[in-house]
């Protein structure tokens, strides 16, 4: 088959060029990140990693990231069975909303909240009347990290259940079958991929969730310092070895995410191959 | 749910009100909508409280300061030049990674999400790193005169490495579904390659392009993490619009963090909204209807 | 423009063989349909004369048109016209640009003047009869204006070959009826060699001038639609080229028998298969001296201006099929249920693959 571009001197300039502008703008930054981290050799990186603080800033980030993941998957999970299996006013709406955390900068959700929830805010006197704070603690820094990662699991749901249609779970409801039996036989083996892909996103954002997270956390060293934040802080300090050790661990995270990610559209392809 | 119940219940008088057939129905509207409206509309409300305190008068001095109007245009045209780069070598990767087959390949198209997976606080540490005058590519750009580090090129070069995916994720899809008869309609008529692309391919791919490109520049306008490391921060200089949300922040001064916020909202969701109104116009002109 | 192709093979990978090597010869002026099931190579064979497929290098094949050499000539150069099974129109542009895409990109001092192109277009689009339809996109118009479109797209450069890929496939009968009588007429006003590929033998039939009937990468006949049809070189072109009955039993002393079924043959003995084309049978209440065939009307379709009967029995394992004229089917009462006896007026036998049918003739005994 012959297509537009089949030239072999056109082919390899091609290839050519957008490899090598692909290792300057994204492989030489990643390749810098570990070259830092190890640059004072291995000792030093794991002195730096074993850290009472970033231990603590380790501890608190998986603690947040632990806490968003089911959150998001139950509310993933309704809203794409909700507009895709049922047809009521206002669905194209509620399509639209869940895309709102996109749109917004970080540092405005951050301040949304803050502005709500914070001392000076609308719900900010009553909570603190009964002394319960939020904002510049573990809550506030969940609610944000929810907040942009919301997302992530509905979209990769809603397009697929769409395409599969309903038929499959109507059989079953003809067979019989009701509520969670039903989802949990018909729904979930076909979805079952893109749910773990939309975890696996959410996982990656929460970790790594910055601009959002700096304005309500107060950055408290080993209290309310994400790892994020965490690298901020001692990169700010001149600290860059140490800076760049916690950021090869996020960076590991999202080298993980890319290799599932990669093995997951393998997969599909794979079965689609074969179907 | 009550679904057994109804079922059970004769069937209901009112025409045009079906029974649904699936269950759940009650019970995913009512955790979406909570969970929509307190966590998505609810926090909305903080703004509009904020400014309802603010006279028109008050709200245009605060976002027509010139330290922070400094900022819109260094914000926009940094996001502008990024979003035009990104449209174009994100042309260029869409078109490799789909249309040739070549050793890597899996892994170049895998490395096209880093920008997504890497969280944005590591990417501006390590372009503020690398570009900075003693770093690897500082060093080597030096001897040309070009300055990246703490200028807006910078600025420019972070915003752009955050929104690679954006161009490329949506332009691939696109190129895989185009026909080969297209490509070949056109070569047995005897176009070119570059005319082919230009007056065949392109078409089809514009939509997505723009579509991407678009997408890039909203990304790129609310950008924080990766920017300020490398940006230098310096007032009417390199001090982008979401820095100066975070610095009245860090002076308790919330009426202009908020008034500041406003806008970068509006701007954002007009572009969203633009961008959905265009595409689908274009979208339906190519499948048909009046 | 006449085509010949020599010792043209192809194979994607080792062990897929498209194409075993072909030589075929296309007069100039010639409307050649390539015939066959799908997978026997005939699209292969037609995108390889159009480019858009190279040929295997080894054994090296050779492509003419003409006396020109084109078997390593690119596509855009072979200067053909190719119409895409499914159109393969530009959706983002109108019907008029569509048309004059070709003559638009031609290098500059080819192309003609851009009062020259509308000219050009306009007279297309008359020959097409969709003037009317010039400003619209394709999304608007039906299939069968879009396959106009294609045809007049083709056109526009005036190629001396027209290669057309399952023209007619997605479009429904009505309209495939008029688009076969139309392509005949354009064809034969101006000129060209035509070659298109189908899968539907009265399509092939009724539009060619010659027929290539290919099966697994070969062409097993090449000849004009009668010659097919009443003398087919084996038993594939035979099946493909209509509905057949088989009859398969043991050969003695010049009768075959298959159950409680006998027939008289002039046969040696051994085992034997004959096919038969359904209007070469006649039904009767009787049997008759040559032919003991006891069989049950299973259906009847009195829709045309034949009656189709499907005919089931003990000793056969697929049903027949028989086509009596109405007054036939008035005189013998035909019903489901209805027992009679088949009387074959004509039989065929193909003893191997490309051995000469031994087709001989009976005398009806009905009525």
């Amino acid at each position: 088959m012959q297509r537009i571009g089949d030239a072999p001197a056109l082919r390899r300039l091609l290839i050519g060029a957008a490899v090598a502008l692909s290792a300057l703008f994204l492989l030489l930054p990643l390749v810098a990140i570990f070259a830092q981290a190890f640059s004072q050799g291995l000792g030093t990186f794991w002195v730096n990693v074993s850290d009472t603080y970033t231990l603590a800033a380790i501890g608190l980030t998986l603690f947040i990231t632990a806490l968003t993941i089911p959150i998001n998957l139950v509310f993933g999970v309704m809203l794409a069975w909700l507009v895709t299996r049922f047809a009521f006013p206002g669905r194209r709406l509620l399509q639209t909303l869940i895309d709102i955390p996109f749109a917004i900068s970080p540092v405005v959700a951050g301040l949304v909240y803050l502005l709500l929830y914070g001392r000076n805010g609308w719900l900010g006197g009553w909570l603190d009347a009964h002394d319960i704070q939020l904002m510049f603690a573990w809550p506030g820094i969940l609610m944000v990290t929810v907040f942009v990662t919301c997302p992530f699991v509905a979209r990769e749901l809603i397009p697929l259940m769409q395409a599969q249609g309903s038929r499959e779970e109507e059989a079953a409801v003809t067979l019989g079958a009701s509520g969670f039996t039903l989802f949990r036989r018909v729904t979930l083996p076909n979805i079952r991929w893109a749910l773990l892909y939309g975890v696996i996103l959410t996982n990656a954002r929460a970790v790594g969730e910055f601009g959002a997270v700096s304005v309500v956390s107060g950055a408290i060293r080993g209290e309310t310092n994400t790892l994020p934040l965490h690298v901020e802080l001692l990169y700010q300090d001149y600290n860059t070895v140490g800076a760049f050790a916690s950021a090869a661990l996020l960076a590991l995270i999202a080298l993980f995410t890319l290799a599932a990610k990669a093995g997951l559209e393998w997969r599909a392809a794979r079965r689609e191959a074969l179907a | 749910m009550s679904q057994r119940a109804a079922g059970s219940r004769l069937p209901l008088p009112f025409p045009g009100r079906t029974q649904r057939v699936l269950p759940g129905f009650g019970l995913s509207l009512g955790i979406s909508l909570t969970f929509v409206s307190l966590v998505l509309l609810l926090p909305l409300t903080g703004l509009v409280g904020q400014l309802a305190g603010l006279s028109l008068g008050e709200y245009w001095a605060i976002i027509s300061e010139p330290r922070v109007v400094a900022s819109y245009a260094i914000t926009l045209g940094a996001a502008a030049v990024a979003a035009l780069v990104n449209a174009a070598f994100g042309l260029l990767l869409a078109w490799v990674l789909v249309r040739y087959d070549f050793p890597g390949k899996r892994a170049l198209d895998a490395l096209m999400d880093l920008p997504f997976a890497l969280p944005t606080a590591v990417a501006g540490i390590t372009l503020a790193t690398l570009y900075s005058s003693n770093g690897w590519m500082g060093q080597t750009l030096a001897p040309l005169g070009l300055e990246v580090a703490y200028t807006w090129v910078g600025i420019a070069l972070a915003m752009a490495f955050t929104s690679i995916p954006f161009v490329v994720r949506t332009v691939q899809p696109i190129l895989e579904d185009l026909p080969h008869e297209i490509d070949e309609a056109a070569m047995t008529l005897g176009a070119q390659d570059g005319v082919a692309f230009r007056r065949v391919i392109l078409p089809h791919l514009w939509p997505a392009l723009v579509t991407g490109t678009g997408l890039a520049f909203v990304r790129s306008l609310g950008e924080f993490g990766a920017v300020i490391f490398i940006a230098g921060n310096m007032p009417y200089e390199t001090e982008i619009t979401s820095l100066m949300i975070f610095v009245k922040l860090q002076e308790y001064d919330y009426v202009g963090a908020s008034a500041i916020a406003s806008v970068v909202l509006a701007t954002s969701l007009a572009l969203l909204l633009a961008i959905n109104l265009w595409q689908g116009r274009f979208i339906r002109r190519l499948h048909g209807g009046n | 423009m006449s085509i010949r192709l020599e010792n043209i093979a192809k194979h994607y990978g080792p062990r897929a063989r498209a194409l075993s090597p072909i030589d075929l010869d296309i007069r100039e002026g010639e409307l050649i349909g390539l015939l066959g099931p799908s997978g026997s190579g005939k699209t292969t064979l037609l995108r390889i004369m159009a480019g858009l497929e190279q040929p295997d290098p080894a054994p090296a094949g050779r492509i003419q048109f003409g006396e020109r050499d084109v078997t390593r000539v690119h596509v855009r150069d072979r200067r053909i016209g190719f119409v895409f099974q499914h159109y393969a129109l530009f959706r983002h542009m109108s019907v008029y640009d569509n048309v004059a895409f070709g003559l638009t990109v031609l290098p500059r001092r080819e192309r003609p003047s851009s009062g020259e192109i509308r000219a050009r277009v306009h007279r297309l689009l008359e020959m097409v009869q969709l003037e009317q339809l010039a400003t619209r996109y394709p999304a608007q118009l039906s299939g069968g204006q879009q396959q106009r479109v294609s045809l007049a797209r083709a056109l526009a450069l005036r190629p001396e070959v027209l290669l057309l890929d399952e023209p007619f496939g997605a479009l429904d009968a009505k309209v495939r009826q008029e688009l076969r009588r139309w392509l005949r007429h354009l064809h034969d006003e101006l000129g060209f060699t035509s070659v298109f590929v189908t899968h539907d033998q009265e399509e092939a039939l009724e539009l060619s001038d010659r027929v290539a009937v290919m099966s697994n990468g070969r062409i097993e006949q090449i000849d004009t639609p009668e010659a097919l049809y009443r003398a087919p070189a084996n038993r594939f072109v035979f099946e493909f080229l209509g509905d057949v009955n088989h009859l398969e039993g043991e050969v003695r002393e010049g009768v075959l028998t298959c159950g409680e079924a006998r027939l008289a043959v002039d046969m040696p003995d051994g085992a034997a298969e004959l096919l038969m084309r359904p209007h070469e049978l006649s039904l009767a209440p009787a049997p008759s001296a040559e032919a003991h065939l006891p069989m049950t009307v299973t259906a009847v379709s009195p829709v045309g201006a034949e009656v189709r009967v499907e005919l089931a029995a003990d000793w056969l394992a697929e049903p027949w099929l028989a086509t009596v004229r109405h007054a036939d089917f008035e005189h013998l009462a035909l019903a489901r249920g209805k027992r009679l006896y088949a009387l074959p007026r004509r039989w065929h036998r193909f003893d191997d693959q490309g051995a000469r049918p031994a087709a001989r003739p009976r005398l009806a005994t009905a009525d």
